[in-house]
């Protein structure tokens, strides 16, 4: 219970610092937009190449634009933490006997939740460009649901990282060097019986590429729910993995006091 | 009486092989304001780091409030309240905000979570700025919530790492007397690290000068200060490198005790006043020329000149050389 309290006080202060920076609220807001009307000029040619099967392309991209932005947004969670070991934020909360695990959910919980509302505004207005949701509102929470899990195990693994390397520089070129590798070897952008065989094989290990198929799978299409269960294990397998890794980077970093 | 902190033998060392407490010993009894002092580098916060578990040493023991650091250190967490260097409470969250999760932090909840912060708004002078955000108040301010932070769950004993250290006069005395008050009505125990010897002189019971990791003096303020018998002359050499110069101040009778730390002669004299004129003289006869000489009354700084050979701030300055 008091588990929960203080995961709970650890959210809410990351919703203080994004509902008190208008600023902020605006570019969060903004950024699902202008990345679903760009992608969408960009790749409308996808669907000219013979051998695509995705369907329009705006019913192709939505899915594959949510889950590059839970990715890209997610994957910067640990500067909070690298900002809380520069001021004392971190010292003091690792000074009182808070249990550490909710220092790390409570940051992931609130950066799930930012994804969440991102997601929503890019299927609103990928229902304005003309997007065709055969999975129903069933099929899009499902999506939503994807697009967090998939955060949360990123932002753990920011975390992780913030704590080991404590360094913003480290942090920044951890992120920078992981996110687009990862959304380019998935379906995110192209269809997968278009992209080479090695491509597909290193695809099936992706987690990007899990969310992506079980998101489009669920809104975009007759839902398969044998693969729709089976990525979404597979996330919620990995969410749990990162955020015990995230958790104990605690004493490590600790032990480097 | 208890001692609420005993350390014995700790030792911790950083790579690159900075070894910054070596076999450090501390024994600090329950209900008093005990002073760790020491210039930048010498192993201060490090002890405070130890001892309020926020990091493992390398070797030896420690009890806090008579739990062991590294075989409880959820137990102590509990008993201990901490106030860092560094301002604790988080900017964008107001003083009321940043009290409410130190609370849930520490298992206080619900109504008397609630009571206890209204109150210590209202004993720190933040009671109208309660609703402001952390990032609208001054140092002062600031101090004053990470001490309101760090008490809210009524701790036995705490720490307070340099906790003036870049306020303005005012509200340091403002700090100095909330302190005071603690140890006065509330009988905590309070371990405070400063590089000030004006505060631990002001506030502390008992404090140790601390330097290169490890204690090199103990006792109350009275005791370090009597311990010099008398004062001392520091002379500033026009030239470096007169080890002749200390030897001919050596034999003067009216000398104790001299030392050379670059171009600045220290010597020590039962009454300084009267050793003045005849140092004067003796370094006229060797051929020294002296740029100035000043006269200083026991002090805690001659106290750790004494005990650290060499001065306070060179000891900073030598810090800050290593850290740019």
């Amino acid at each position: 219970m008091s588990a929960v309290r203080q995961t709970w006080q650890v959210t809410l202060r990351g919703i203080r610092v994004f509902v008190r920076q208008p600023a902020y609220v605006a570019l969060t807001l903004a950024q699902p937009l202008i990345w679903l009307l760009l992608f969408g000029a960009l790749f409308r040619a996808i669907t000219q190449i013979p051998g695509f099967h995705g369907g329009s392309y705006i019913n192709f991209l939505t899915p594959g634009i949510v889950v590059m932005l839970a990715v890209s947004s997610a994957g910067w969670t640990g500067m909070g933490f690298i900002e809380d070991i520069a001021g004392g934020v971190m010292d003091r909360q690792l000074a009182s006997p808070v249990w550490r695990g909710a220092l790390n959910a409570g940051s992931v919980i609130y950066a799930a939740m930012v994804v969440a509302l991102q997601t929503v505004l890019i299927v609103l207005l990928a229902l304005v460009l003309g997007a065709h949701y055969v999975g129903g509102f069933g099929g899009v929470m499902l999506l939503i649901l994807v697009a967090a899990l998939l955060a949360a195990a990123f932002a753990s693994l920011s975390n992780g990282v913030a704590l080991l390397a404590r360094q913003r520089e480290a942090l920044i070129g951890t992120v920078s060097f992981v996110i687009l590798p990862l959304t380019f070897l998935s379906s995110a952008l192209m269809a997968q019986n278009l992209v080479p065989a090695w491509i597909r094989t290193v695809a099936r290990f992706n987690p990007v590429n899990w969310a992506v198929e079980a998101g489009r799978s669920a809104a975009m299409q007759h839902i398969d729910w044998g693969l729709v269960a089976s990525r979404i294990g597979l996330l919620l397998a990995l969410t749990l993995i990162s955020a015990t890794l995230a958790t104990r980077a605690f004493a490590r970093y600790q032990r480097s006091l | 009486m208890a001692e609420a902190i005993l350390a014995a033998e700790l030792r911790k060392s950083y790579p690159p092989g900075v070894q910054a407490l070596d076999g450090l010993d501390l024994s600090i009894e329950a209900g008093t304001i005990f002073g760790l002092l020491g210039p930048n580098g010498a192993g201060k916060s490090t002890t405070v780091r130890v001892l309020s578990t926020l990091t493992r040493p390398d070797s030896g023991s420690a009890r806090v409030a008579g739990i062991d650091v590294t075989a409880d250190p959820v137990a102590v967490r509990r008993a201990i309240g901490v106030v860092g260097q560094k301002h604790g409470s988080a900017p964008e969250a107001t003083g009321r905000e940043n009290l409410v999760e130190q609370g849930e932090f520490y298992g206080v909840s619900g109504r008397e979570l609630r009571r206890r912060v209204a109150d210590s708004l209202e004993r720190f002078g933040l009671g109208d700025a309660a609703e402001r955000r952390a990032k609208t108040y001054s140092g002062g301010m600031l101090r004053r919530l990470d001490i309101a932070m760090g008490l809210l769950h009524r701790p036995a004993v705490l720490f307070l790492d340099e906790p003036t250290t870049g306020l303005d006069p005012e509200a340091r005395a403002d700090i100095w007397r909330e302190i005071e008050r603690l140890a006065g009505e509330e009988k905590m125990t309070i371990l405070l690290t400063t590089h000030y010897m004006e505060e631990a002189d002001r506030l502390a019971s008992r404090l140790a000068i601390v330097d290169r990791g490890r204690v090199v003096a103990e006792g109350t303020p009275e005791e370090l200060k009597s311990e010099l018998r008398g004062d001392t002359i520091h002379i500033e050499l026009a030239e470096g490198g007169r080890v002749d110069a200390r030897e001919t101040l050596a034999e003067l009778a009216e000398v104790e005790e001299v030392s050379l730390a670059g171009t600045t002669l220290h010597a020590r004299a039962a009454n300084g006043g009267v050793a003045i004129p005849a140092v004067l003289a003796a370094l006229d006869a060797a051929g020294v020329r002296a740029r100035s000489v000043t006269l200083a009354r026991p002090s805690l700084e001659e106290v750790y000149l004494r005990h650290a050979g060499r001065a306070f701030a060179q000891a900073n300055s030598e810090h800050e050389e290593v850290a740019t």
